[in-house]
């Protein structure tokens, strides 16, 4: 019978708070950049322009479509070489990971878009409100409301795929803990602290969401 | 018809034609309005008319033909530019409508809807904006509903704050798209008292209605469509007592034609 210590990993904690910063402020900034690449991207989908479609959904299938490991990994060893762009570990998985977010993204705040009674927008226009108009004060308010549960659940997924950072060696929670697990031979115990450490910030989270989503739905 | 010369012609409509795919709604149509005339556009679904009304502030865009509102006028068909979506959008800010189905705007409370056009289109200062808007509810009389949301309120209040949100634009013309039409019949007349008052203090007004009563007691002239063509234009009261087209008989004889309005109970 395997004899659990827990306690082994106290002389780790700054080790993993470091880490753990890094995985909340990473999170924090793909998270926006990638709501930013997915509006971007939705809108650019919804044009009147076929060729402006084209790039939206050449870039949402594009990432959409393989895995972001590779994507991770591409960017930071293909790049250099394909392009002559050199990218810190940090700058590679930011982007990467962006991109891959805006993917998703940008099919929830499409679908939201088109879920909006075309009336909505008839009504504006009807008021002489350009199309930019229309949707930025009309369609996209309410929209949003109802894309607020998909952005969540696609923002927990982007939570966790920070993880995988950890690959081109940025000192992630994981990275951090995998450098605990060697020096103190205590895997078992490392991964499932870093396990309970990822659910100790979502759990809290998700359920402020789902009261922000009650108190939207009462205002309709 | 459209033989009325320009001034006293507010909106002129001239050989329009309108085809969604193969199917031609609108075939050479032919239309004028006199500034403070009341039109109503009468005849079975499918008939044309709501798409008509559609052209006249080009929420549809026609094939052909030509559509003239004040001194604004668009032509379309070969060789015809399509205008630009900020002359689009200037040309409807003159223009009000109504829809069927409201589309008020459910994140805004019926104050913020009225001002809306205000202060995005007309870029009005807020408070400007806000004391044309209570001017606007208080006609309709929703002035007590200001705060509250779109869903809070009947169908007939609904409707009644959509007419002053297009009115807080002040529009030359009023377009009513079947504004009665997804009403519970008790709402109604509150509807129709507001649009009788506009046409009483002069307003253009078009309206596609089932309303055949309300037509024969408001409108000045009756058109009958039907098939994308109009069947029958004349004065309210003669295209609907004494219709001289077989077409128009058959149509009306679904209706009744007289008798007292649905009472109005809205506050003048």
């Amino acid at each position: 019978m395997y004899q659990w210590d827990f306690g082994i990993l106290w002389g780790y904690r700054w080790l993993f708070l470091n880490g753990l910063g890094v995985t909340v402020g990473f999170t924090i900034v793909i998270v926006l950049l990638g709501l930013v690449f997915g509006l971007v991207a939705a809108l650019a989908m919804l044009s009147r322009f076929g060729w402006l479609r084209g790039i939206a959904l050449t870039f949402v299938e594009a990432f959409r479509c393989t895995p972001i490991l590779v994507q991770l990994i591409w960017f930071y060893y293909a790049l250099p070489i394909l392009a002559g762009v050199e990218m810190t570990p940090i700058t590679a998985s930011a982007l990467a990971l962006s991109l891959y977010g805006g993917s998703f993204y940008s099919e929830i705040i499409r679908g939201g878009i088109v879920s909006i009674d075309s009336g909505q927008s008839e009504a504006g226009a009807a008021l002489g409100m350009t199309p930019r108009q229309t949707m930025r004060r009309i369609v996209l308010p309410q929209a949003i409301k109802r894309m607020i549960p998909a952005l969540m659940n696609q923002s927990i997924i982007q939570f966790k795929n920070t993880s995988l950072v950890s690959v081109l060696a940025v000192p992630d929670l994981v990275y951090q803990s995998q450098v605990a697990a060697h020096d103190s031979y205590r895997p078992l115990e490392t991964y499932t602290a870093v396990a309970l450490a990822y659910a100790a910030i979502l759990i809290p989270l998700t359920i402020i969401v789902r009261r922000g989503e009650k108190r939207l739905a009462v205002s309709e | 018809m459209s033989d009325q010369s320009k001034d006293i012609c507010k909106i002129e409509i001239r050989g329009l034609r309108k085809s969604f795919g193969s199917n031609e709604v609108l075939k050479n149509i032919n239309l004028g309005v006199a500034k403070g005339g009341v039109v109503a556009l009468i005849g079975p679904s499918g008939s044309g008319k709501s798409t008509l009304l559609r052209c006249i502030n080009l929420l549809v865009v026609p094939n052909g033909g030509s559509v003239r509102v004040g001194e604004t006028r668009f032509a379309f068909g070969e060789g015809a530019k399509l205008p630009d979506v900020k002359t689009l959008a200037r040309f409807r800010a003159t223009t009000g409508m109504v829809f069927q189905h409201f589309n008020l705007f459910p994140h805004m409370t019926t104050l913020q809807n009225v001002m809306e056009g205000p202060v995005t289109v007309r870029r009005m200062p807020k408070a400007d904006a806000e004391k044309l808007a209570r001017a606007q509810l208080a006609k309709v009389g929703l002035l007590e509903k200001a705060d509250q949301y779109p869903a809070t309120l009947s169908g007939g209040q609904k409707q009644r704050v959509a007419i002053a949100r297009a009115l807080a634009m002040e529009p030359d013309v009023m377009l009513f798209d079947e504004a009665t039409s997804a009403l519970d019949p008790e709402l109604v007349g509150e509807v129709l008292g507001v649009m009788q008052q506009l046409a009483s203090e002069g307003m253009t007004m078009v309206i596609v209605t089932h309303e055949i009563a309300f037509a024969r007691e408001v409108a000045g002239r009756v058109v009958f469509m039907r098939d994308g063509v109009v069947v029958e234009d004349g004065p309210a009261r003669q295209v609907i007592d004494s219709p001289r087209e077989a077409a128009t008989r058959a149509f009306l004889s679904h209706f009744h034609r007289t008798g007292a309005l649905p009472p109005a109970t809205t506050a003048s």
